[in-house]
Parts: C-alpha cells; structure tokens; sequence
C-alpha cells in the first residue's frame, strides 16, 4: 500500500505499520545490497579489493 | 562427476550415492506437490479444516518451524552484536537451517491461503490493526534477511567464488552484516510475538486469552522468549543427525557447550516465566472469564493434565536443567536426551497455543471438537522436511558451510600441506569417498 492511494490514511497505525514494517525494510535491505553491489562492481573494475576474507 | 564444485579438501561420497539419496528424499517431495496440486485444484475441502478448525495442522507447523528456525537471528544477534566470536562455527548452518524454516513457512501459507492468487492482497490491502498483518511483513522480510544471511555462503562456493564480482560482493556483504542481523533480530522479535499475541488477545477464547502489559498481552513475550530459548536445542540436533549421517565431527565441542549452556539458561528463565503466567492464568484469568482451569483438561480423549506436565516439567524444567548444570551439559547423551526434549516442548507449546484452543468448547452447548488432519494436510507439512534434507544435503556438500569440518576431521593432512616435500599426496584435493 503505497501513501495516496485510496486506502492510505495519514495515521500513527498507517505511519507506523505500512512505514515501520513494509518501507523501513524495503529500505534497509535495498540500500544495502546496493551498497554492497556497486562496491563489488567499483572492485572488480578496479581489481582493488582484498582478495581474501 | 562433481568433484569441482566440491569445497577444497573436503571428503564426500559419491556422486551416485549422494542423488540415489536425493532420489529417495525427492520421492516424498512429489508425495507432498501431489498433495499440494490437488489443494490448489480443488480447493481446501481436501483439508479436514472445518469451523471449529480454521486453523489447524499447518499453522501448527508454521508457528513449530517459526520457533525452531529462530536460532537464525538470535546467533546473529549473538554474532553480530554481542560480538561472540565462538558462534562463526555454527552461523552457516544457523542461517540455513533459518532459511529452510522460513521459506518453508511461507510455502505452508501459500497452500493455506487458499486463493494464492489474492497473496499479495495482505501488502496492498493490510488490515493495519491485525498481528497477523505484522506477521505476514515481518515474516516476509525476515525470510528476505536470512536470503541475504546465505547469499555469501553460496557464493563462496568453490567455482562461484572464482568469479571476481561474486567473491567482492561476499566479502561486502559480510562487511556489513551486522547491519542486516539487526534488521532481521528486529523484525523476528515482532512476529515470534505477534504469533503469540494472537492467541492472548482472543478474549472468547478464554483458554489462551492472557492479561496484557499495555496492548501486548503476555503471550507475546513468552513466544518470542520461547523462540530464543529452544533454538539451540534444534540447532544442536539437525547438526547431530547431519554428523551422525556424514559419519564426522562438524562442529567443536566448545560451541556445542556454549550453545547448550545458552539453551540452558534461556530455557529455565522462560520455564520460570512460563509457569508464573500458567498459575496466574489457573488461579485469576481463567475463574475471572467463568472457568476452572480444570475444565480445559478434562471429558476428552486427548487433553489432559499430562499435556501440561509434559509441556512445562518433563520438557521445559528437565531441559533446562540438564543444559544449565557442566557435567550434564557435556554428557552427549544427556545433552542429545536434553535437546530432544526442549524441541519436543517447544513444539508441543505450539501445538497447545493452536491446537488445544480450538479444541475447547467455549460455549454451554458445545463439546470437544477434536481433529484428524487429511492425507493431504501431512503430505504437505512434511513437505518442508523433504525439502529441508535435500538442502541440507546440498549446501553440505558444495559449499564451505563448517568452518572446523577440516581440522576436526582432517588434522594430519593440513599438517601435510605445510610439508609439501614430506607429503607431497596430502595437498588438499575435491576427493570423494
């Protein structure tokens, strides 16, 4: 359920539920992976990561 | 034939012997898409569901597996933020054993549904005021969570992490794990209680209805905490039978003992808690909505007071006791009775949160409703078992899942490849039994 659509109302239950639990996530976990896959792309092109873990 | 994708060093069997073994596990596989086809087609009447048992045999097998498979975000709690570096032994399998949990979770709700095809109603149209709504993100973006917990595991598959890209993007996902763990132990924190909050608020239900602490009633911290204190004990167990199977040591002892002596102290703080919430409910909740606790255990074939021994005594405080005190704990037959236990009373908790609810009449008129599921009800709850085993199997085989297996197992060989002159046969090679 995305804010103005029909069903959207601005209130603590929606700002909370549908923004803590569905949005915070999505964002959390999207930005890291992104993050951890333009880095990966940045060092393979560059070759400059460690190469052991 | 697939020596290659074997991690280095590692021993396996056989090629042929390992898929005859798949073959057999597989064959329960299709016994539960059978099961699983003929529901889709002709819809939930192949269930012996009925209005007495909107919930039943699958949601007992997702509440069991959601608190068994909970291991995975409270070891990467323990890992990640409370920094207990002991734990890298066993965290692999942790998260996998997490991530066969949840998948299969969220496969036994998809054949639950019935309308799979209104699935996504429960994002686009959510009911803001149910857990279960809460239950259904949480669940979804934990199962997300413990994707990405694996995802470095599988790409440092042998081949897989030849490829540049993938080893960097291993390497960083590790990097920054920790912040993955957190989003994860905070999203199992709500749903582990939101699924207990669910029976403590049902107020016409007065044998699981509970008093509550502002709008969260007590189930919902005992679920979570129950979640927490039994995880060990089926972590412990699926690596028993798998180095039982494989015929060697996967994890240390030193990590078994510290799992144990956590499942230990977790389990009789919850026992403890456990059974305050049970006298109060018998003594105040439960006469104050018209009962005697009694009542909840008597004129049945199948509830009785042995059903709350059991739960509480012989697998709550037993357990507990056999992890929390050293010599026990490091007895492994003890220790393997003490976490067959704790898994046995983990599920049976659930089984009694779910089952037994629907079981008690509630009205003047009614009687006992008790319940046999149908063919098709079993065949897709061990649905998820089957397919946990062939997983198991295959992440054990192709990917570096034990960090010890090589010097529980091998020590005189990696002695040998510090002496390549002496030993020149012992270099670590993909061998196969």
């Amino acid at each position: 359920m995305l804010p103005f659509c029909f069903e959207w109302v601005w209130d603590l239950g929606h700002v909370l539920f549908i923004g803590g639990l569905l949005f915070a996530p999505i964002g959390i976990l999207g930005a890291g992976l992104t993050y951890c896959a333009v880095k990966a792309a940045y060092e393979t092109i560059n070759d400059s990561g460690e190469s052991h873990h | 034939m697939d020596s290659a994708l074997i991690p280095e060093g590692a021993k396996r069997c056989s090629f042929p012997k390992f898929y005859m073994g798949i073959a057999v596990v597989g064959a329960v596989v299709l016994w539960g898409l059978l099961a699983w086809g003929l529901i889709y087609w002709k819809g939930l009447n192949q269930t012996n569901m009925n209005d007495y048992y909107g919930f039943a045999l699958w949601i007992w097998a997702d509440l069991a597996v959601i608190a068994v498979g909970g291991g995975a975000f409270f070891t990467g709690l323990l890992k990640y933020i409370f920094k207990i570096d002991e734990l890298k032994n066993i965290i692999n399998f942790a998260v996998i054993i997490g991530f066969i949990c949840y998948s299969s979770a969220l496969l036994i709700l998809a054949i639950d549904i019935g309308q799979p095809l209104r699935g996504w109603f429960i994002f686009w149209h959510a009911n803001v005021h149910s857990m279960l709504t809460e239950v259904a993100f949480c669940l979804s973006f934990y199962f997300a969570v413990l994707t990405i917990e694996f995802i470095p595991n599988i790409l440092e598959n042998r081949q897989a992490n030849k490829v540049s890209f993938f080893h960097h993007l291993a390497h960083n996902m590790h990097g920054i794990m920790v912040i993955f763990a957190a989003t994860g132990a905070a999203l199992s924190f709500f749903h582990q209680g939101s699924l207990g909050g669910v029976a403590g608020v049902m107020f016409g239900r007065p044998f699981s209805f509970r008093e509550h602490l502002n709008i969260w009633p007590y189930t919902f911290f005992l679920f979570t905490w129950s979640a927490a204190a039994f995880w060990p004990c089926f972590t412990l167990l699926v690596t028993k039978i798998t180095e039982t199977i494989t015929g060697k040591k996967l994890v240390g002892d030193k990590t078994v003992h510290l799992l144990s002596k956590i499942a230990g102290w977790m389990i009789t703080s919850y026992i403890i808690a456990k059974i305050i919430d049970t006298i109060y409910w018998a003594t105040v909740t439960a006469p104050s909505l018209g009962f005697k606790w009694t009542h909840f255990y008597s004129n049945n074939a199948l509830y009785g007071k042995w059903m709350l021994f059991t739960e509480l005594i012989l697998c709550g405080v037993l357990p507990g006791v056999l992890l929390i005190m050293k010599s026990t704990r490091e007895n492994s037959k003890l220790r393997l009775l003490a976490i067959i236990l704790g898994v046995i009373g983990v599920c049976l908790n659930r089984w009694v949160m779910v089952l037994q609810v629907m079981a008690v009449p509630v009205m003047p008129f009614d009687t006992w409703a008790l319940y046999i599921p149908s063919w098709q009800e079993m065949a897709t709850t061990i649905l998820p078992v089957a397919y946990g085993i062939i997983l198991i199997a295959l992440t054990y085989r192709y990917l570096p899942v034990f960090p010890q297996e090589q010097e529980l197992n091998y020590p005189v060989e990696e002695e040998a490849v510090d002496e390549p002159v002496v030993a020149p046969a012992a270099e670590p090679v993909a061998a196969t039994e």
